[in-house]
């Protein structure tokens, strides 16, 4: 009797209970802070709090949550992924150049399309992973030659121009808008944060990464191999900017050698925010999209709040150094509740 | 002693859980070659670093060259005259060894290096230690001997007045020694004194008059050197008879052989090591700190590289190239070091536990939280370890607490040979208890285990049998039967005469 009351202390089965409280201790800041801002702008800014404003900030956060999502991967390992932007570039362009075949009908060409910037991306990302891996370089280096390099190949592919002419099944499938408010692109977004959460909260691939970013040598010592989860990181960061380029043209029906540019900044600052920590093992997908959402409303806000457009880099600038010293402090907090 | 260089009243240094060292006093007379000597962990290391000014003492009275002294920083130590040749050499690798000699110290010409003049002096100096090397080689293409005496060198070079010796013989071969106590015989006629940390007790005699002994942080004795023999020393440094412990359990009787190990060589010249672990057995590895033990216990495990060995487990030859490998062959290992090696410090206990086998509580990948969480709550109750819920981070755990998790991982795993670096560092005495009483039960299963430890009366109270390590290879095998302190001592001291049973 005394062991089976042992055991429900300690292994006490309402993990629905648990789960959400340990959700709400790590998302918990970052969401309220969303809920605020979203608030301010509601009551001060005019035409902020409307249909047609939440449709718009639908619309701006889809691109940059797909790359924030692949990149929470990367980030939590310990790495860092530049060429995101870039990447994102060259697969609009060869996307395009699929889609605006003459000899492929819509039909065939929208799914090779998809097919070939999911592949074309996993396969950089891919790369960027084994040269780090194999090489020992850091990935900020090796992803910082990636950007170059992918934006290059996307020059020399689109003869330095932009592709137009994509299929019209295709506009209209990105310009489709569910109950008046919610974009197909943006549910394309969601879906991949969705998918990102399930796989990093409950597969044993997940938990390798996290593994991974708090201690490499432990998981090595465990008798794993931790460059095959970390090569994967990087395929998965590679296979979401693919998948972005695709969102990118839905949204703008065009190829472009020079769409993305500064992309990748925008999406580690969506990670960032969302209370990832740059060192690795801590942080959630959860996390990285209301980031991305602070990220944009703080941005429409400030535009329909009548601020001078110089002022908007200086506060988005702030909250991403105020959100990680916030982290910081929550973390020690915790620390110390837990220690008591 | 009319004019002590160096005299320590009372110092005392605590860290944090650990008193280092309390009440040492002791002097060095001006001139004269003194010998430190002390087990591992006898507070050597923190003496020396005092005196070099890395760490401040907590309490007493350190007297340089008549006045106080009470430094700050490695600068302050070294203005007053006081150099300090480390064990671990830090030089800078990308530099020439006249940047290096002359570093703290350029001679300079218009507020520009005097290139000229570096190399000049550096030559000099190079010629007083007697290394034929040109002032302008890159430090980084020197051998281990010869950066040691570079460093001696640089140590001359500022007219130092006490030049402290980190083992500096514990790299260098018997030509190199000769050398260096040439040059010492040298130093003694200029009037420079030395103190002189070394392991090899048949060494200290050529080179030293006086001699002072450390144990657990106290002082022993400051004595001539002359008379005292070999035995002598070991006695003194070990000093107290062994406590009892009565952690070894009679009824666990080994049986066949679980693990072998064939002419293991860590590099292509290395010695080759043998020896074998029984079921139920738990065989120590004992040695000094650097005698190649650790090393070899990654190696086995294949967390580093070796060039040759047949390793056998359960009588059947097994390839070990990676840690994964390791494990799938049924070996576990807890590392040295467990908070950066061993632990996923931030992760949950269960999260810690579950690693070494995610397959146990996931199905297609997916992971079962229900599953997880019993399987670690069961392992938290059979190992006692004390957590509010399988969900707290072990970063909060003390550090015995921390080590059950670890061994509670490999358990979980289920292995045939657990391999312990140092289990019992930095835990306290209830603690070890307990880890003993783990390791026992694990025995009584029939598991092998191999226990690295620098804590000999704890290898004396567990193990069946002892491998005693020096210099990279097994100096000697010590069965219970034959278990003595002083035996052993002399075994990893590598004292030529005494027993060697290899």
């Amino acid at each position: 009797m005394i062991e089976r009351t042992e055991d429900e202390r300690v292994g006490r089965s309402s993990a629905l209970w648990d789960d959400l409280l340990r959700i709400s201790m790590r998302e918990g800041g970052v969401a309220a802070a969303l809920v605020l801002i979203v608030l301010f702008f509601s009551v001060t800014a005019p035409y902020f709090a409307t249909p047609e404003n939440f449709l718009k900030i639908f619309v701006q956060i889809a691109i940059n949550t797909v790359l924030a999502s692949g990149l929470t991967f990367v980030i939590l390992i310990g790495g860092i992924d530049l060429s995101v932007g870039s990447v994102l570039a060259l697969c609009t362009v060869v996307g395009a150049t699929i889609m605006t075949d003459e000899h492929l009908s819509p039909a065939a060409s929208i799914p090779l399309a998809l097919a070939a910037c999911m592949g074309l991306g996993a396969g950089c990302g891919a790369l960027n992973g084994w040269i780090c891996e194999k090489w020992k370089v850091p990935s900020f280096i090796v992803t910082l030659g990636m950007l170059n390099a992918a934006s290059g190949v996307a020059r020399v592919v689109s003869d330095n121009s932009t592709i137009t002419g994509l299929p019209q099944p295709f506009i209209d499938f990105g310009n489709t808008i569910i109950w008046d408010v919610l974009p197909s692109i943006f549910l394309i977004a969601l879906a991949v944060v969705l998918i990102g959460w399930f796989v990093l909260r409950f597969t044993v691939f997940g938990r390798y990464i996290f593994a991974i970013g708090t201690n490499e040598e432990a998981v090595r010592l465990s008798g794993h191999t931790p460059k095959i989860y970390k090569i994967a990181a990087f395929t998965i960061s590679g296979l979401t900017a693919g998948i972005a380029a695709m969102v990118y043209l839905l949204r703008l029906n065009v190829g472009s050698p020079i769409a993305g540019i500064g992309y990748e900044l925008n999406a580690i600052a969506a990670v960032i925010i969302g209370g990832t920590s740059l060192s690795g093992g801590k942080g959630s997908i959860v996390g990285t999209l209301v980031g991305a959402c602070i990220l944009q409303v703080l941005s429409t806000g400030l535009q329909l709040f009548g601020a001078d457009d110089n002022i908007k880099p200086i506060v988005i600038g702030s909250v991403i150094v105020l959100a990680v010293v916030f982290d910081t402090y929550r973390g020690r907090l915790l620390r110390k509740l837990e220690t008591r | 002693m009319s004019d002590p260089i160096l005299s320590l009243a009372s110092v005392g240094k605590r860290f944090p859980g650990v008193t280092a060292l309390s009440g040492v006093s002791f002097e060095i007379a001006r001139g004269e070659t003194h010998v430190l000597l002390g087990e591992n962990g006898a507070g050597k290391s923190t003496l020396i670093n005092l005196l070099a000014g890395l760490f401040r003492p907590d309490e007493g009275e350190i007297t340089f060259d008549g006045l106080p002294y009470r430094p700050g920083t490695p600068t302050d130590a070294f203005r007053a005259g006081i150099r300090v040749v480390h064990q671990e050499l830090s030089m800078l690798s990308n530099l020439t060894v006249a940047e290096n000699l002359l570093f703290e110290d350029l001679p300079r010409r218009y507020g520009l290096v005097d290139f000229r003049a570096m190399n000049r002096r550096a030559a000099e100096l190079l010629d007083e230690v007697g290394l034929d090397i040109a002032p302008t080689t890159l430090v980084n293409r020197l051998g281990v001997a010869q950066m040691q005496l570079v460093e001696i060198a640089k140590a001359l070079c500022h007219d130092s007045k006490l030049l402290i010796l980190d083992e500096p013989t514990a790299t260098l071969t018997a030509r190199e020694v000769d050398r260096l106590f040439e040059i010492l015989d040298r130093l003694k006629a200029k009037q420079v004194t030395v103190l002189y940390i070394s392991h090899r007790l048949q060494e200290i005699h050529e080179i030293g008059d006086q001699v002072t002994v450390l144990r657990d942080g106290r002082h022993v004795t400051t004595r001539a050197l002359a008379g005292l023999t070999i035995p002598d020393l070991v006695h003194l440094m070990v000093g107290r008879e062994l406590e009892e412990q009565n952690a070894f359990r009679d009824d666990v009787i080994p049986s066949g052989e679980v693990l072998r190990v064939r002419d293991l060589q860590l590099s292509t010249e290395g010695p080759r090591i043998s020896f074998s672990v029984g079921r139920g057995e738990i065989v120590g590895i004992a040695g000094l700190v650097g005698s190649g033990r650790t090393e070899m216990v990654r190696a086995l495990f294949g967390a580093d590289p070796k060039t040759a060995g047949v390793i056998e487990v359960e009588g059947r030859p097994v390839t070990i190239a990676s840690p994964r490998d390791a494990v799938r062959c049924g070996l576990g290992l807890v590392t040295e070091d467990r908070k950066q090696q061993g632990l996923l410090l931030g992760m949950s206990c269960a999260q810690n536990i579950t690693i070494t086998d995610l397959g146990k509580v996931s199905r297609h990948g997916v992971l079962r939280p229900r599953v997880e969480r019993e399987a670690a709550a069961r392992l938290v109750r059979d190992l006692r370890i004390k957590t509010a819920t399988v969900h707290q981070a072990v970063g909060t755990y003390s550090g015995g607490n921390q080590q059950k998790v670890v061994i509670a991982k490999w358990l979980y795993h289920g292995m045939k040979v657990l391999i312990c670096d140092e289990p019992t560092r930095g835990i306290d005495v209830g603690a070890k208890a307990e880890i003993y009483d783990l390791m026992w039960g694990l025995a009584a299963q029939g598991k092998g285990i191999l226990v690295v430890s620098s804590d000999l009366p704890e290898l004396l109270a567990i193990c069946h049998r002892i491998l005693v390590f020096a210099k990279g290879r097994i100096a000697g095998e010590v069965p219970r039967a034959a278990f003595d302190q002083q035996r052993i001592l002399s075994l990893a001291y590598e004292e030529p005469g005494l027993d060697r049973t290899n």
